[in-house]
């Protein structure tokens, strides 16, 4: 990076941290507006039923109520949102599909007067069948959730799978190659087993809200989302709207985890806000936030052959998805948990078959890393498995059948970028593999995932008249660091001081286009369009530069600040205040589509390498977890301390999963959504240890050889946590989370003999 | 319902208002613009709308406003004073103790109140002070060691 300052690579502070530790920051639960108004949802109390009749009449007399509005209102709108199907109705219309669906929206005068009013709306139900286990979803007399199908829009770009089909399939998927019969025929050692990944909630602490603004000029709605230009086009689709009159500003989001892709709450904020014509403000509480979005479950029947030198020879799997109500982006879910599920093993046969299916519960979709946690639990476990059958250390199984830098993982997608042997390497040793001493076990496991998404993303930089930089971006600011690690990259490409760039995003009335944030991809695809963005505001500079000291624009040269003309340095004011004569600013654009290094997908591999040292209460059954290590695989960490941040928390995030999260349903509904029942990790929850490794090979497309982070660590911390514990007890649980009462059950029923008690000695 | 009329202090001022008995202490800082305390799980489980009575944490979405009649209120916009961050705030930004900042503020009164009553505390007694505190972001390790070295400073008197 020749004489250019070193700005990237470094640790340095969040440009949000004084805003975040003072209380400064606003996030979009923060904002209000003069004369807004307040809704507050009516939720369904049936699982499946047609609606007969919403009587309103008393809750309207309530005092403060300025509207109600139900599905019968929403005639002149296009009543139903979704990416890839457009099936999710504002508010039910006819029929409820799952307890807890918004029926109505009270709008009033404050939120209490609304949710006082809420309460008095009485809603009359025919019940009718329901079904909330995807299993019992696919039988030939389960009741048919949607016996019509939304119409197919595909925003993705991207592979998703097939949607629709028949009976409750919501998507299918598949991948194969090879002959898995002969495969498996001529196979040393088949196992089999059937896995079970839970439902989870991912409680970003933000719940769901939106502020929409009706006015001249549009739509404005204010709102908690990470993709505000999807949330745009469904905004514009259901009002009839052109773009250019929606405008989608996120301010702070609090916390994503995938959790808040897509629209959720905002096409009922903002039809509520058009119907009245008064700023709404619709915040949901976190009972109804789980009520909107959790994660697909999934069940895997998973079979792996083996040769007895433990080389893979075939792999078969089958893998339920329960996707709930609505489609929303369960169909990529499912695509990336075919995707990943056989792990980044050679593998020279494969057999991958796919079904997410509608069930009567809360519908799913994206949780940090969507799709791989479930199948890595299953494909790594398996690999556990073979090594014990055929005597070989895990460890060494692994490496006898990892894909090696720049091999396929999947025939026609990009090659591996990374060198997974030496990350397996690093990792056993941080987990003391094989034997991390008396009374404890190490766990260890691998993932590859197909991330960035779809390579779509432009960037705007302003070069101002004092030298100062703005850049704009659509890319969402939601902790991961996205405005720190942008401005890093403009410092470093326009070589200015920290101090002098500003990073404007994610507001679409005013930045530029950005597909999404997500899939751990905005260092990689919006660093490369910034980038760009900053190169042409330099060729434009030397431009300008050469006009005003009429020399041949081979004559100037870029320098920190400003250029080199005939080697003298003229900073960047200089240049832009001798062109315009007064004021003007240079404005420098880039674009990253599906091209040049782009053309490939995937963006990159995303590593997932999580091993844990574990030890287990025989009593009680409880798992404490000694040391957790992950691999920041990012081939180049602009901010080093945000990528351990970024593992550190996704590995957290996995350690709740593997030993307390699940949503679970009993009936119609939900018994534990609440987070007193529904358990997150705690700071008592925090491993002794934490060894979060990070490794710089600059082998990404990203700048500087930079690839994505932000799900890598989690996503393989529930295989690993399995594993350690099937290592200490001798029984190999293939079910999450692994609760105190899993464990404790797993110990009597594979009759471990409890180890003598202290007070005999 | 019925209004009462209260005096507290509150970030050092004192203040004397009319108040619904049955107004929360959260939804009364942030209709007044003070929106650091957050609302989040409504039951006093994860601390995001954490804020500081006579010293000690509270959550003030499961407390009334009119409980505050006669005590001292401290919101995170109080701490950092005269555009100088608290040790505590800086120790957070200089340790990266926060992503998306959402449970940051309730973070920061619960570690100024552990530090208040306890200056030198061990990290099993961080643990168990901050238990009250959910952060999905960070996995804590940043966190606990954001306490600690601003422990360590003001010890060594460089806080």
């Amino acid at each position: 990076m020749d004489n250019k300052p070193q700005i990237v690579g470094r640790s340095i502070p969040r440009v949000d941290g004084v805003a975040k530790v003072t209380g400064a920051a606003k996030f979009a639960i923060d904002l209000s507006v003069p004369g807004m108004v307040f809704g507050a949802v009516v939720r369904s109390e049936r699982a499946h039923a047609e609606i007969i009749d919403i009587d309103t009449r008393s809750a309207e007399q309530s005092p403060g109520v300025v509207r109600i509005i139900t599905g019968r209102d929403l005639d002149n709108v296009v009543p139903y949102f979704g990416h890839i199907v457009l099936d999710h109705p504002i508010l039910a219309i006819e029929r409820t599909l799952y307890y807890g669906e918004p029926i109505a929206l009270v709008i009033a005068r404050s939120q209490q007067a609304a949710t006082h009013a809420a309460s008095q709306v009485e809603v009359e139900y025919r019940e009718l069948p329901y079904v909330t286990d995807a299993l019992e979803a696919l039988k030939d007399d389960a009741p048919i959730l949607h016996p019509q199908r939304g119409e197919v829009v595909r925003d993705l770009g991207f592979d998703a799978g097939e949607e629709g089909g028949s009976g409750n399939i919501c998507s299918l998927a598949s991948l194969d190659w090879g002959n898995v019969d002969s495969g498996f025929a001529a196979a040393d050692l088949v196992i089999e087993g059937e896995f079970r990944y839970p439902m989870l909630y991912g409680y970003a602490m933000e719940p769901y809200n939106a502020l929409a603004v009706s006015g001249e000029d549009g739509l404005t709605v204010y709102t908690t989302t990470q993709h505000p230009y999807m949330v745009r086009k469904d905004l514009a689709r259901i009002l009839s709207l052109p773009f250019a009159k929606v405008r989608v500003v996120v301010p702070y989001v609090g916390g994503g985890y995938g959790t808040k892709s897509y629209s959720k709450i905002e096409p009922l904020a903002a039809v509520a806000a058009q119907l009245t014509g008064l700023p709404v403000k619709v915040v949901l509480g976190v009972e109804e936030s789980i009520h909107t979005t959790r994660s697909d479950s999934a069940i895997v029947r998973a079979r792996s052959g083996y040769t007895a030198q433990g080389l893979l020879v075939a792999r078969a799997f089958e893998i339920v998805l329960n996707s709930g109500a609505y489609t929303d982006n369960s169909p990529q879910v499912g695509q990336k948990a075919v995707n990943t599920c056989f792990g980044p093993y050679r593998t020279p046969a494969l057999s991958v078959r796919m079904r997410s299916v509608f069930t009567n519960t809360v519908p799913a979709s994206s949780l940090r890393g969507f799709g791989t946690p479930q199948g890595t639990f299953a494909g790594e476990l398996q690999m556990d498995e073979a090594a014990e059958r055929l005597g070989i250390d895990p460890v060494e199984l692994r490496k006898r059948n990892l894909v090696g830098p720049g091999e396929e993982v999947i025939p026609g997608k990009r090659a591996l970028e990374a060198n997974l042997p030496e990350d397996l390497e690093l990792l056993s040793k941080s987990v003391d593999w094989p034997d991390p001493g008396e009374g404890r076990a190490s766990g260890l496991g691998l993932s590859a995932s197909d991330s960035g998404a779809y390579p779509s993303s432009t960037a705007l930089v302003r070069i101002h008249a004092d030298g100062s930089a703005s850049a704009l971006v659509g890319a969402t600011e939601m902790g991961q660091g996205s405005r720190t690690v942008l401005a890093q990259i403009a410092a470093q490409e326009l070589a200015l001081p920290m101090e002098l760039v500003t990073i404007v995003s994610s507001d679409t009335g005013i930045g530029p286009f950005e597909q999404t944030t997500g899939a751990s991809r905005t260092t990689t695809v919006v660093g490369r369009s910034l980038q760009a963005a900053c190169q042409d505001a330099r060729r434009q500079l030397r431009a300008l530069a050469a006009e005003v000291h009429e020399v041949a624009v081979e004559s100037v040269q870029d320098a920190p600040g400003g250029v080199l003309v005939d080697g003298t340095w003229r900073s960047f004011a200089e240049v832009i205040q001798g062109w315009f004569g007064a004021g003007g600013e240079v404005i420098g654009t880039g674009a990253i589509r599906r091209s040049g290094d782009f053309a490939e997908t995937p963006v990159f591999w995303e590593i997932g390498a999580a091993g844990v040292i574990v030890s287990v209460d025989r009593d009680t059954g409880e798992v404490s977890v000694e040391k957790l290590a992950t691999i920041g695989d990012v081939g180049f960490a602009i901010n080093p301390a945000m990528v351990h941040g970024q593992d550190a928390g996704a590995a957290l995030m996995g350690l709740g999963a593997a030993l307390h999260e699940e949503l679970v349903y009993e009936g119609e509904m939900l018994t534990n959504p609440n987070l007193v029942d529904y358990r997150v990790p705690r700071f008592e929850d925090l491993p002794r240890e934490m060894d979060q490794m990070l490794v710089e090979r600059q082998d990404g497309v990203g700048p500087y050889g930079s690839k994505g982070a932000g799900e890598g660590g989690g996503n393989a911390i529930g295989a690993a946590i399995a594993s350690a514990i099937a290592r200490l007890l001798g029984v190999r649980p293939r079910e999450l989370p692994l609760t105190s009462e899993r464990v404790w059950r797993l110990l009597q029923d594979g009759r471990i003999p409890r180890e003598a008690d202290d007070d005999l000695s | 319902m019925s209004a009462r009329k209260i005096s507290f202090v509150l970030n050092r001022r004192p203040q004397e208002t009319e108040i619904d008995d049955s107004v929360l202490l959260l939804d009364f800082l942030r209709d007044r613009g003070l929106t650091g305390a957050k609302p989040s799980c409504e039951m006093e489980v994860c601390g995001s709308c954490t804020i500081l009575i006579d010293g000690l944490p509270f959550s003030a979405c499961t407390t009334l406003a009119v409980e505050v009649e006669g005590r001292t209120v401290e919101t995170i916009e109080g701490v950092a004073r005269n555009g100088e961050l608290h040790p505590i705030q800086e120790a957070f930004v200089e340790r990266f103790a926060m992503q998306c900042g959402f449970c940051t503020p309730g973070m920061v009164l619960t570690a100024k109140a552990l530090l208040e009553s306890n200056p030198d505390p061990s990290r099993d007694d961080i643990l168990h002070w901050m238990e009250g505190n959910i952060c999905r972001c960070t996995g804590y390790e940043s966190i606990v060691e954001a306490i600690l070295s601003a422990a360590a400073k003001a010890g060594t008197g460089d806080g």
